[in-house]
């Protein structure tokens, strides 16, 4: 073997290779002067565990970076003015139309710039995707309870992070002045209007005068182009800062700790996944930007405010509150001569402000429910915190039943029903479903816990029917292997509540620690919050059930190989040593 | 080539017969009557007398439609008087009955909030005998001519104006109801306002004309017949265009784009996570359980 192209030593002094090359010493001036190495030794190999859905934020990253990739080009062409021109490209049915140069551009980038439709499309399905994988993020982290310290601050930064890019995404929705958004944006300026006492104020000063007027396109455009953006990517800056910081979350398993991190470097492993996974994405949003049509903004014609188009709906993440607003009943008072429109307010002003609240506040709440103050880094799985799991698919079963109201006009052309029973099935629905959803979840997760019990102690299912000599049949149960049922048993066991709220003292004479007046309150959500819940198995009900299976297991291995087929017991040998079945049984 | 001499022989054998003249001229007389009839124009008297046909009607209006219409098209009323099982046809013209049964929606197979369009029931001889006679109740619009609604005629720009002109009409008057691309929409209480992309330009122009069901009536006074025309060439321009953007997705808006946008775009991406958190880096074949 020739060892001359080979690095010198691989021990105690530090390699060296036969010739400077032109990269190390690139690499070398960069250092000289940046100090990267020193950083790259230590964030290059950082571990990250693999999941699957460790992925699922990823695909918000890399949406929003094509977002900006085809949102600068579509800049490019883009004219954001509200000032008059006759329509003269390429499209004939609009040609010689007054309209919105930010309309007419718009038209011109689809049709007489080129790959600018595609361009166009590409942008508005990164957009939703966008939206959509920021919830998907926001489901994974809250079902496994990755929101728990330390990370609440990083829930807050993504809860500001889905709210902003739902209003990016109506802001550039606005943008092209067409009719559909024309009529977002005047719907827009009446849920403003329906605020009491300064709603017309507030109006008035965001479009510059009465509506529509001529400064709320460029005004929208600034918002979209700069200040969201920027807010945007600030915020995700923040929020991967402190993922590196915090460390990601993992599984429980073997060998993983609150301590640790099991998983791959960052180089070569992550840099080679993650990059791949963004060239998958951009695909995605390519195939859809190039084979389904979104936005047709030139069947749609300019924005006039005497016309409407049925079929109005926002985008979908505008969908829920624009279904609460279908379904709500019309509640109107008069006070001192004004009319409070609360079919306007409660559904778009309040319900969408109190459902952020609450968002944002359920890691803070989950933490005072629980008194739990320990750091988290390994994380449970949904059916693990059933009342945690069952709230969440309370508040998704919520937000589809308002989300599908918003689409009733589709549903009811769709399947030939009347559009005013779909309204009133939905106006009972999205109180009853969420607690049906509740409960029944709560419940399943529960007896997902005790099937895990169930299989810890007694094995898993072999699938093996085996037949006894008196011709009952039963199945085998193998134990599960160790590591599977340290997986399972990682967890820890549920606090039990004093048996006493504040004030009291428990069975040994201790006090409650805690006081305050809504110590009552906490101790009655903790009892819930816990009740029913199936608990790991103890060390003893776990030897108990080894040694259960242990013997039941050497009677079956004796069948092993041979049937059972009666010959054992039939009277021409002894069976001083053989067993009908368990004698434990 | 003998049977053909044979046959040839018999035929000149026969030519100077004394029933030979007769042949000829009846021959001839057939010929110039039948090409008369398959290429003159059509006149009043020259199929069938108006007076004909309207009996037909009226003998099929009895069998299949004065159930509900009454036997001479006017209108029954509910047993409490208060509303009607079916109304007056007096006065509604040819042009309604041509949409109504033309397209199938009557005779309706039963009462609901919409009558659906579904197979026709009487073929054009028998709906033009309808007509005749529900127009003969009462002065109402006649079935238009095609030359209504087509651009025959129009040079290329006049054309190019009427299509914008049309597209203008149908946002500011249509697409409420029935969608920017002629998708349909929802109306209160099961009703809807029908999907029209794809409708025949004589029953669009007849649906302006006499206003079915629960659409307005845009008569000639409110719509010129140019701008019902119009209109139609519109419809016509959006379905002979390209889909420029990909699969329309049903042209029904943003609705069906979030449903893509899930179920395709995050479908896809979130398979696509699974498949790379499944593949990982490992040193044998065996997978890791990292």
């Amino acid at each position: 073997m020739d060892t001359t192209k080979v690095a010198t030593s691989n021990t105690t002094t530090a390699a060296t290779t036969k010739k400077k090359n032109r990269v190390g010493a690139v690499a070398g001036w960069a250092d000289d002067r940046l100090g990267l190495a020193a950083l790259g030794k230590k964030q290059l190999r950082k571990v990250f565990p693999d999941h699957w859905s460790f992925m699922l934020g990823e695909i918000a990253l890399w949406s929003f970076v094509v977002l900006l990739l085809t949102g600068v080009f579509l800049t490019l062409w883009f004219n954001p003015s509200m000032g008059e021109v006759a329509y003269d490209g390429s499209y004939d049915q609009l040609r010689g139309i007054e309209m919105s140069e930010a309309y007419a551009s718009s038209l011109h980038i689809s049709f007489d710039v080129r790959g600018g439709l595609l361009m166009r499309q590409m942008h508005h399905w990164a957009a939703m995707l966008f939206v959509a994988s920021m919830m998907v993020h926001l489901l994974r982290v809250f079902f496994t309870g990755a929101f728990r310290k330390p990370r609440e601050l990083n829930w807050v930064i993504g809860c500001l992070l889905l709210i902003l890019g739902t209003l990016e995404g109506f802001t550039g929705y606005s943008l092209p002045d067409d009719l559909l958004s024309g009529t977002g944006v005047r719907a827009a300026d009446g849920f403003i209007k329906a605020s009491p006492v300064v709603g017309t104020y507030m109006s008035f000063l965001l479009f510059g005068g009465e509506f529509p007027g001529e400064a709320i396109i460029p005004r929208l455009f600034t918002v979209h182009v700069l200040l969201i953006p920027g807010l945007l990517l600030a915020l995700i800056a923040a929020h991967m800062l402190l993922l590196v910081y915090h460390k990601h979350t993992q599984w429980p398993g073997p060998g993983r700790t609150e301590q640790n991190v099991v998983g791959y470097p960052m180089l070569p492993v992550y840099a080679a996944k993650a990059g791949g996974f963004f060239f998958i994405v951009f695909g995605i949003t390519a195939m859809m930007g190039a084979l389904l049509t979104i936005n047709p903004v030139w069947k749609y014609g300019p924005y006039d405010p005497s016309k409407v188009t049925a079929g109005s709906q926002p985008d979908w993440y505008m969908g829920w509150p624009d279904g609460a607003l279908r379904i709500m009943p019309g509640l109107e008072s008069e006070i001192f001569g004004y009319t409070i429109s609360w079919n306007v307010m409660l559904p778009i002003l309040i319900l969408p402000i109190v459902m952020f609240i609450i968002l944002l506040l359920l890691p803070f709440l989950d933490a005072w429910i629980t008194g739990d103050k320990r750091d988290h880094h390994l994380l449970e799985r949904p059916r693990n915190a059933p009342t945690r799991t069952a709230l969440m698919v309370a508040l998704m079963t919520m937000y589809g039943l308002f989300w599908a109201a918003g689409g009733n006009d589709i549903i009811a052309i769709t399947l030939h029903a009347s559009i005013n029973q779909i309204t009133y099935f939905m106006r009972a629905a999205v109180i009853i479903g969420p607690i049906i959803a509740f409960f029944i979840t709560r419940r399943w997760c529960i007896s997902l816990q005790r099937k895990d019990n169930e299989t810890v102690l007694h094995g898993y299912e072999t699938g093996i029917i085996m037949r006894s000599p008196e011709g009952g049949y039963s199945e085998k149960h193998l134990p599960l292997p160790e590591s599977k049922a340290y997986a399972l048993t990682a967890r820890d066991r549920d606090p039990v509540p004093n048996g006493l709220p504040s004030g009291g003292t428990d069975a040994n004479g201790v006090p409650a620690p805690e006081g305050g007046r809504l110590a009552g309150l906490r101790h009655r959500l903790r009892t819930l919050y816990y009740a029913d819940n199936a608990q790991k198995p103890t060390p003893e009900e776990l030897a108990e059930g080894h040694h259960h299976a242990e013997h039941e297991h050497e009677l079956q291995t004796g069948m092993d190989g041979h049937a059972a087929d009666g010959h054992q017991f039939d009277g021409h040998h002894l069976v001083e040593d053989e067993h009908l079945r368990d004698p434990h049984h | 080539m003998r049977l053909l001499n044979r046959s040839a022989g018999r035929l000149s054998r026969h030519r100077r017969g004394p029933l030979a003249g007769l042949a000829v001229v009846l021959l001839g007389l057939l010929l110039t009557g039948g090409l008369y009839t398959a290429f003159s124009p059509a006149q009043a008297g020259s199929t069938k007398s108006s007076a004909d046909q309207i009996e037909q009607g009226r003998q099929l209006f009895i069998v299949g439609c004065s159930f509900c219409h009454g036997q001479n098209g006017e209108g029954v009323l509910s047993e409490d008087g208060e509303s009607q099982l079916g109304p007056s046809l007096v006065g509604v013209g040819a042009a309604a009955v041509d949409f109504q049964v033309g397209t199938g929606r009557m005779p309706m197979a039963q009462p609901g909030a919409q009558v659906p369009e579904k197979q026709e029931t009487y073929d054009e001889e028998e709906i033009a005998a309808l007509a005749a006679f529900v127009a003969s109740l009462g002065p109402g619009p006649a079935i238009p001519d095609e030359s209504d609604y087509t651009l025959e005629g129009l040079s290329e720009e006049e054309r190019q104006q009427a299509i914008v002109n049309g597209g203008q009409i149908f946002l500011t008057n249509c697409t409420a109801c029935h969608n920017f691309e002629g998708s349909g929409g929802a109306m209160p209480r099961g009703g809807y306002a029908p999907r029209i992309r794809g409708v025949e330009p004589r029953y669009v122009y007849e649906a302006l004309l006499t206003g079915p069901q629960n659409m307005p009536n845009f008569s000639n006074g409110n719509l010129p017949p140019e701008s019902k025309r119009n209109v139609i060439a519109y419809l016509n321009s959006l379905e002979e265009q390209p889909n420029y953007g990909g699969f329309g997705l049903g042209g029904f808006g943003p609705v069906p784009e979030g449903l893509a946008a899930w179920l395709l775009g995050i479908g896809a991406c979130v398979g696509a996570a699974v498949w790379i958190a499944a593949h990982t880096t490992r040193s044998n074949k065996k997978k890791a359980d990292a």
